[in-house]
C-alpha cells in the first residue's frame, strides 16, 4: 500500500490544504490498519486542523442535503442516480452513511473536482451543515421518535430545523441562487420547519406515523388528520400546506394534472415516498433559479426513469443466498421504520412467510429499548418468528405479550438457518416465501454485523 | 381471599398515548391487560386519546412524553377532573417518568417554568442542574414500598431512565426503592419512585412493568381486590421475563455504572 499522491487543487487556503493533507494520510493509516474505512476518522482530523473546511470545500460546488428521521440513505442514494448523468463527472455523496460533517468533509475529498454534492445530514446537524455548504436543495423527508436516549425529542428537533429554515432568508456572505426547500406536507413536524423557509416544494409524500405529531408545534392545539392525507390544528390555522406534487397509491400528481409512475426497482410504499422527493428535487437542482433563465435541466419523468433500476442501497432490499435460499436484508431502526416494513412484508410476502428479527442496543442503534414496545409486532402473527441480536430477550418479552410464538437463537446467522428450516417444512410448496425467501430484519447495528456475515 | 372470577372485568385505560407515548409506556397497560386476561379476568384495554373525555377506569396507566405535550396533558386532566375523581373512589394509577411528575404538585417544563399537577401524590419536581439522567436504573425497594403480601416483598426493580427532574417526596407520600445504579428520583436522598394509597410513581422505563411482572401483580391485585381483601393471582409463566431480567442485571453489572463499582474506582484513580 502507498501513502496516497493527490493533491488538492491550488485553489485551497493553505490551512485547508494541511487539513486536506491530514485527512488524506489518516484514511490512508486507517485502511492501512485495517480500521474501516476511515472516512469519518480522517474527516474529524481535517476538520479539527481547520473547522472551516467544510465551508472551503463546498464554495463553489451545488450542494443538495437529504435529511429526515426514516429514508436518508436511500433518499441520497436515488438522488445521486438522478443526478449522476450530469456533467459526466462523479458526485461527492457519503454514501457509506457517515452523516455528520466529518463523513461530509470525507466525501467531498474523496470526489475532489466533482461540481455536485448529494450528502446525507444527520437530523442534529442540518443548521450547521446548511450554514457550511450553502445548499441548492435541502430535502426534509419525516421526523419521528428515534434513539430517544441519544437524539433529541421530535419536538425538539423540528425547533432546530426551524431556525434553520429561517437562516436561508439571510444567509451570511453568500451570493447565488437561494435554497429550495423540498418537503414533505404530509408530516407536520416537518410543514412546521419548512414554513419558515423562504422558497418551498411540497410533495405529498405519505406518512405512516402520526403518534408523534399529535401536539401542534405553534399552539400547544390537537393536529387532526382527515382520510385523505389532510390535516389541520384544531386550536390554530397551521394545516397542510398545498402540495406541488402528492401520491396517489403508486402515481405522482404534479399540480399541473400530470400522473407519473413510481414504478420503481425498490420495494414499498416508503421507497416511493423518497422516489417521489427526489423526482421532485432533483429538477431544482439542474435548475439556475434565475428569473426567466430556462428553467430545469432535467425533468421529473427523466429522474423517475434514472432511478427506476436502483434495486439495492447499502445492502438492504437486496436478497443473500444462504444454503439455496434467498434471504432478503431489511433495516428499520425505530417504530415509524418498523410500521413501514411490515407493510413492505405484507405486500411482498405470503402471510405466513418466515421472518427473522435481530435487535441490538448499541450507541448507534440507542440504549433503550422500550421503543420496541411502540412496535405493533401483532401484525407479525401468523409467520414463523425467530428472535436474535444482542437484545433477544427484550424481543422475545415483548413478542410474548404481542401474542406472537417466537424461537430464540443467540446467534443470528443460526437464527437464519432456523427460519430457513421452519419455512422449508412449513409452506405448501414445501418454499418459503413467495420466492422461495425469507426476510431478515435488524435495526442499525444488528443489520450491519450480519450484513457483513452473511 | 377471594378468585377473580369469569364474570369480573377490568377497564385498563392508557392516559393520552398521543401525547405521553413517547417513551414505550403505552407497553404497560397491554402487560396489564395480558397478565389480566391469561388469568381468565375480562378486560378492557382503552387507548385514551386527548380531545376526548377521559374513560372510567380501574388502573389508569400515565407514561412519559416530551415538555410541551405534558403541560397539555397535565392542563386538561386538571380541566376535567376524572382520573382525580377516580384515584378519589380508588381507581389505580400508575404514573412513569413525565407521567410521574404530573401526578404531583407541580413540575418543570424545559426551562424550568413550574407547571402545576394533579395532587394525586405528595411529590414536587424541579429541573435538576447535573447532566440528563440516562441509563439503566436498579432500585431495591424500601421495608416502606407496597407489597402483594406481607410476605411477598417486591424484588429489585429494573429499567431505563431518561429524565432531568429532581423529585422530593413529601410526608404524605413514601419512596418505592433505594437506587442501587442510576438516579432515580435525584433528590441526594437515592431514593427512586414514590406511592402512596393506589398510586404509584416512577421513573423506570422498559416499559417498567414488562421488567419488573410483580410490580405489575402489585397493581393488577389492587384493582382487583374486594371489600373481602386481596384476591389470589395464580402464577403465570414468566420465563421470558426472567431470562431479561437476569440478562440485565448481569449487563449493568458489567457496565460498571452500579454505584458500589463507580466507588472503587474512585480509589484507583
Ligand atoms: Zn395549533
Amino acid at each position: 500500500m502507498t501513502a496516497p499522491t493527490s493533491s488538492p487543487p491550488q485553489v485551497l487556503p493553505a490551512r485547508a490544504s494541511v487539513a486536506v493533507k491530514a485527512l488524506q494520510l489518516s484514511n490512508w493509516l486507517s485502511r492501512a490498519l485495517g480500521r474501516g474505512s476511515g472516512t469519518v476518522a480522517g474527516g474529524r482530523v481535517g476538520l479539527a486542523l481547520d473547522p472551516a473546511l467544510l465551508a472551503t470545500l463546498a464554495n463553489g460546488r451545488r450542494v443538495a442535503l437529504v435529511s429526515g428521521t426514516n429514508g436518508k440513505t436511500t433518499t441520497t442514494r436515488m438522488l445521486v442516480a438522478a443526478l449522476s448523468d450530469e456533467g459526466g463527472q462523479p458526485i461527492a455523496s457519503n454514501d457509506t452513511g457517515a452523516n455528520m460533517p466529518a463523513g461530509h468533509v470525507a466525501a467531498m475529498v474523496e470526489s475532489f473536482g466533482s461540481p455536485t454534492a448529494v450528502l446525507e445530514v444527520d437530523e442534529g446537524y442540518l443548521g450547521r451543515v446548511i450554514e457550511d455548504t450553502h445548499p441548492r436543495v435541502v430535502v426534509l423527508l419525516n421526523l419521528s421518535r428515534d434513539q430517544l436516549d441519544r437524539i433529541s425529542e421530535v419536538r425538539m428537533l423540528a425547533e432546530r430545523w426551524r431556525a434553520a429554515m429561517d437562516g436561508l432568508r439571510s444567509p451570511s456572505g453568500r451570493t447565488g441562487p437561494g435554497t429550495v426547500v423540498v418537503a414533505n406536507a404530509d408530516d407536520p413536524m416537518v410543514a412546521w420547519a419548512a414554513l419558515a423557509a423562504p422558497e418551498v416544494r411540497w410533495v405529498g409524500a405519505g406518512q405512516v406515523w402520526h403518534n408523534d405529531a399529535v401536539g401542534c408545534p405553534a399552539c400547544g392545539g390537537r393536529i387532526v388528520f382527515g382520510d385523505q392525507g389532510s390535516w389541520a390544528c384544531d386550536g390554530c390555522d397551521f394545516a397542510r400546506p398545498p402540495c406541488d406534487a402528492w401520491i396517489e397509491g403508486s402515481v405522482l400528481v404534479t399540480a399541473d394534472g400530470s400522473r407519473h409512475s413510481l414504478a420503481i426497482g425498490l420495494p414499498g410504499q416508503f421507497n416511493r415516498a423518497n422516489a417521489a422527493m427526489v423526482a421532485v428535487a432533483a429538477p431544482c437542482m439542474t435548475d439556475d433559479g434565475a428569473p426567466g433563465g430556462p428553467g430545469p435541466r432535467l425533468s421529473l419523468p427523466a429522474v423517475l426513469d434514472r432511478i427506476a433500476t436502483l434495486d439495492q442501497v447499502q445492502g438492504r432490499f437486496a436478497s443473500s443466498m444462504r444454503n439455496g435460499h434467498p434471504v432478503r436484508l431489511l433495516l428499520a431502526k425505530n417504530p415509524a421504520g418498523w410500521v413501514a416494513i411490515f407493510d413492505l412484508l405484507d405486500e411482498s410476502r405470503p402471510p405466513d412467510s418466515p421472518v427473522v428479527l435481530s435487535i441490538n442496543a448499541r450507541i448507534a442503534d440507542g440504549l433503550d429499548t422500550s421503543w420496541l414496545w411502540d412496535v405493533p409486532f401483532d401484525r407479525l402473527a401468523g409467520r414463523s418468528v425467530t428472535a436474535t441480536g444482542d437484545r433477544r430477550l427484550d424481543l422475545a418479552v415483548r413478542l410474548h405479550y404481542a401474542e406472537v410464538p417466537c424461537k430464540v437463537v443467540p446467534d443470528p446467522l443460526a437464527a437464519v438457518d432456523r427460519a430457513i428450516d421452519m419455512g422449508s417444512r412449513g409452506g405448501v410448496d414445501s418454499v418459503p416465501g413467495a420466492d422461495g425467501g425469507i426476510d431478515f430484519l435488524g435495526n442499525y447495528t444488528a443489520f450491519a454485523d450480519f450484513r457483513k456475515r452473511i | 381471599m377471594s378468585n377473580p372470577g369469569a364474570d369480573s372485568s377490568l377497564t385498563i385505560a392508557v392516559v393520552y398515548p398521543d401525547l405521553l407515548g413517547t417513551y414505550g409506556d403505552g407497553g404497560n397497560g397491554l402487560v396489564l391487560a395480558r397478565r389480566a386476561s391469561w388469568r381468565g379476568v375480562g378486560v378492557r384495554l382503552v387507548q385514551a386519546n386527548s380531545g376526548r373525555p377521559l374513560p372510567t377506569a380501574d388502573i389508569y396507566c400515565i407514561g412519559g412524553g416530551e415538555d410541551g405535550p405534558g403541560i397539555t396533558a397535565a392542563k386538561a386532566l386538571r380541566a376535567e377532573g376524572t382520573l382525580q375523581r377516580a384515584a378519589d373512589n380508588g381507581a389505580v394509577v400508575l404514573g412513569v417518568c413525565a407521567g410521574f411528575q404530573l401526578l404531583g404538585h407541580s413540575f418543570p417544563d424545559s426551562a424550568d417554568r413550574s407547571h402545576a399537577g394533579l395532587e394525586l401524590l405528595d411529590v414536587t419536581t424541579h429541573k435538576g442542574t447535573g447532566r440528563r439522567a440516562v441509563g439503566d436504573l436498579v432500585a431495591v425497594p424500601t421495608p416502606s414500598a407496597p407489597r402483594r403480601a406481607a410476605d411477598q416483598p417486591l424484588p429489585p426493580l429494573i429499567g431505563f431512565e431518561n429524565h432531568s427532574g429532581v423529585t422530593t417526596v413529601g410526608p404524605e407520600a413514601r419512596p418505592v426503592a433505594q437506587v442501587v445504579t442510576g438516579v432515580g428520583n435525584g433528590g441526594g436522598d437515592g431514593t427512586e419512585g414514590a406511592w402512596s394509597g393506589r398510586v404509584f410513581g416512577t421513573y423506570l422505563h422498559g416499559p417498567v412493568l414488562a421488567r419488573n411482572t410483580s410490580l405489575a401483580d402489585l397493581l393488577l391485585g389492587w384493582a382487583l381486590s374486594t371489600s373481602d381483601g386481596p384476591v389470589a393471582l395464580e402464577p403465570l409463566d414468566d420465563t421470558d421475563e426472567l431470562a431479561l431480567r437476569g440478562e440485565r442485571m448481569a449487563a449493568v453489572e458489567r457496565s460498571g455504572r452500579s454505584r458500589v463499582v463507580r466507588w472503587f474506582r474512585g480509589l484507583r484513580p
